[in-house]
């Protein structure tokens, strides 16, 4: 477990490199549903209002 | 061969019931995919004669770098749909795609910088690949910036298309500028007409990324493009059925 954290020497290079990675995959769920969330409000009040465009 | 399919793809409440329907047939392979192929990198495949396990940053960079072209490609295609055709649904993809497209070549560029440093002594250099590839982040950044700028849904839809159609001369520019120009980057070792460089221990855990990655986008596009349909249509008739179902 300790040489597999090590990674050879180049943990400082090869850990930073997959968290950014997870981060930014992570982040697109995220990013994407709050959208969706936003988009869906946004339509019911507009329908709500009976407005038309 | 009928085209009432392709059709059918231009109707906005066809889309976002077919995107949501979708979705999840694109998520969960993308996760077991991505999941493994971490597993392959990170676990089973052997270190590199060269580089040791520094070398293991290539299944987190090779994909992104993949993603920021792949997606990019898919945004100007949609764009150039919806520019000619004027199909709204299609502008709505080419609008899904720039965050998407944005993050994974941010994840490209500082992965690369991570790669860089241990193996080039430099984290940057103003680099064929590397500059060409920051270029596409600010193409996708000025296709965000000028979509946010135009108040105007119609204008804004055909001002960033053209911007992303244009745009498109730098990927051909980032795949090729290894070639064409002395990189620091190495060349293709995967995406090459000839066999890849790679035992199969190293290669496997790679295309899995690859293909995770690629479904992934699958996956995230349809969840975007659903919001980016229901803004353009939110004063339809077809939304309040959408929203309650």
């Amino acid at each position: 477990m300790r040489s597999f954290l090590d990674m050879g020497g180049y943990a400082a290079f090869v850990w930073p490199a997959y968290a950014v990675t997870l981060a930014v995959i992570v982040l697109n769920v995220v990013w994407a549903r709050r959208a969706l969330a936003r988009s869906r409000t946004a339509a019911r009040q507009r329908q709500d209002r009976g407005e038309t465009p | 061969m009928t085209w009432t399919w392709f059709h059918r793809l231009a109707s906005p409440p066809y889309v976002y019931a077919l995107a949501a329907r979708l979705t999840p047939w694109f998520a969960w392979p993308a996760g077991l995919l991505i999941a493994a192929g971490l597993w392959g990198g990170l676990v089973l495949a052997p270190p590199d004669y060269q580089q040791g396990d520094g070398f293991r940053i290539i299944y987190v960079h090779a994909p992104s770098a993949w993603m920021s072209l792949m997606v990019y490609t898919t945004m100007a295609l949609a764009a150039a749909v919806g520019l000619i055709w004027r199909i709204k649904v299609a502008h709505a993809v080419a609008a899904s795609c720039a965050p998407v497209g944005a993050s994974f070549t941010f994840a490209a560029l500082v992965t690369g910088a991570l790669w860089g440093e241990p193996m080039w002594g430099t984290y940057w250099e103003w680099d064929p690949r590397l500059t060409s590839e920051l270029i596409l982040l600010f193409l996708y950044l000025g296709y965000m910036g000028l979509r946010s700028a135009l108040e105007d849904a119609t204008r804004a839809d055909r001002a960033s298309a053209l911007l992303a159609v244009v745009g498109v001369v730098n990927v051909p520019i980032i795949h090729y500028s290894v070639t064409w120009w002395n990189s620091l980057h190495q060349a293709p070792s995967v995406m090459r007409l000839s066999k890849p460089a790679m035992p199969a221990s190293m290669l496997v855990p790679l295309m899995m990324m690859l293909l995770g990655f690629t479904l992934f986008f699958a996956a995230v596009l349809l969840v975007r493009l659903r919001g980016e349909v229901l803004t353009r249509e939110r004063s339809a008739s077809w939304v309040r059925e959408a929203l309650s179902a």
